[in-house]
């Protein structure tokens, strides 16, 4: 059964106050996740004003600038700052995204930033992704084939069997998406989630793949594929512009498709 | 070593509520509501076969107050499920995944829902 409220040692309390500096104009205020495992404390928001005349455009501009400035405690991952990574992928303004292409412009108000929501928190706003890592490699995201490797020369694909995978091949595996699925949050234990599947399909759809039966057949499951309700929460998520929803209902298509 | 056990992060308590979410579970609260409505229109039928006297406890039943709240939440349920349902038809043919169409499918829906009902009643009623 669902847990719908968050045990006893993840309720967030209220967190310390940093000021901005003197003289700052023009400030805005971000309220973000904290928790360490050293002092044993509960989560916390803590809140941070930034002075946003000094401070560049997107979410993790901010969260830099504080970790610099302010608070060098604070934890989270980044590394490409051009959504290329999905290492700063965490909820903002309450809907997952990558910080690094997130307008800070574009949130009304403060600025909420929480980790990836229903995940273990390791620091601050750094989830274990552990989990998620091990379902993707359990779809086996790799070309399997059973026909011989043809000599001197690459396993080819028309122009338009290229084109199918539009769409899947940039997902960076943020996470996001997944995150973002109640499906998920309740039943990750068995439920790859949106990410997941969508990876299952692009090497489903793959026309070199050669492995598409067993592919579906471990697919084939009343949790594994068909945890999924058609929420929405990972199309309308998704920092890539990508569609995990509509991958998964490709899935169960094919799932149709094959009994004849 | 850790020797405090990790925290899940917060997810309902946080995560950013839109309608496709409230169609979502209201699809599945709506099926519910369906399926113990249909315990009345059992009742309905058993009362229909077991004679007059029987079948005037349910029409004073259903003429009640409680009992049109009921038949409207009746109602409400259905077009909203009915709705939805043609919605996930499309959705099971692989149409309409897109974030705008969704979005337009969502108030489709609800509007869907309410004018389906309105219009039950009022035809339920003789008024048109």
């Amino acid at each position: 059964m669902a847990e719908f409220r968050l045990p006893a040692n993840s309720k967030v309390k209220k967190g310390k106050y940093f000021k901005a500096a003197d003289g700052a104009t023009n400030v805005r205020k971000f309220n973000i996740y904290r928790w360490n495992e050293d002092d044993g404390e509960n989560p916390r928001v803590d809140t941070y004003e930034v002075d946003m005349d000094k401070c560049g455009p997107m979410v993790l501009d901010g969260l830099i600038k504080i970790k610099n400035e302010i608070d060098p405690t604070l934890t989270f991952r980044r590394s490409c700052r051009e959504g290329v990574c999905g290492s700063c992928a965490m909820n903002v303004a309450g809907t997952n995204t990558l910080a690094c292409t997130k307008a800070n412009d574009e949130i009304k108000g403060d600025i909420n930033i929480y980790p990836l929501p229903h995940m273990e928190v390791v620091k601050d706003l750094v989830t274990d992704l552990t989990h998620f890592y091990a379902q993707y490699s359990s779809i086996k995201p790799w070309m399997q084939t059973v026909s011989p490797t043809p000599s001197g020369a690459e396993r080819l694909q028309s122009p338009e069997d290229r084109a199918k995978l539009d769409g899947l091949y940039e997902c960076v595996l943020c996470a996001s998406c997944s995150t973002s699925c109640p499906s998920y949050w309740w039943n990750s234990d068995k439920y790859l989630g949106p990410a997941v599947l969508l990876q299952a399909y692009r090497w489903l759809i793959d026309s070199r793949d050669e492995a598409t039966g067993e592919r579906l057949d471990d697919l084939e499951d009343p949790f594994r594929l068909y945890r999924c309700h058609t929420i929405m929460n990972c199309t309308n998520t998704c920092p890539k512009g990508l569609n995990p929803a509509k991958a998964i209902a490709e899935i169960k298509k094919m799932m149709v498709e094959r009994q004849g | 070593m850790a020797t405090t056990k990790r925290p899940t992060s917060p997810h309902l308590q946080i995560y950013k509520w839109g309608p496709h979410m409230t169609l979502s579970i209201l699809h599945r609260a709506s099926g519910v509501a369906l399926g113990a409505g249909t315990l009345f229109l059992a009742w309905w039928l058993i009362a229909l076969a077991s004679g007059p006297e029987a079948y005037d406890q349910f029409l004073t039943f259903m003429g009640s107050i409680v009992g049109k709240i009921f038949l409207m939440g009746f109602t409400l349920s259905l077009m909203l499920h009915l709705c939805n349902g043609v919605r996930h038809l499309f959705w099971d043919m692989g149409m309409g995944f897109e974030v705008e169409t969704t979005a337009r499918t969502n108030m489709l829906v609800f509007l869907g829902a309410a004018v389906l009902t309105a219009l039950s009643w009022v035809i339920g009623y003789g008024l048109i």
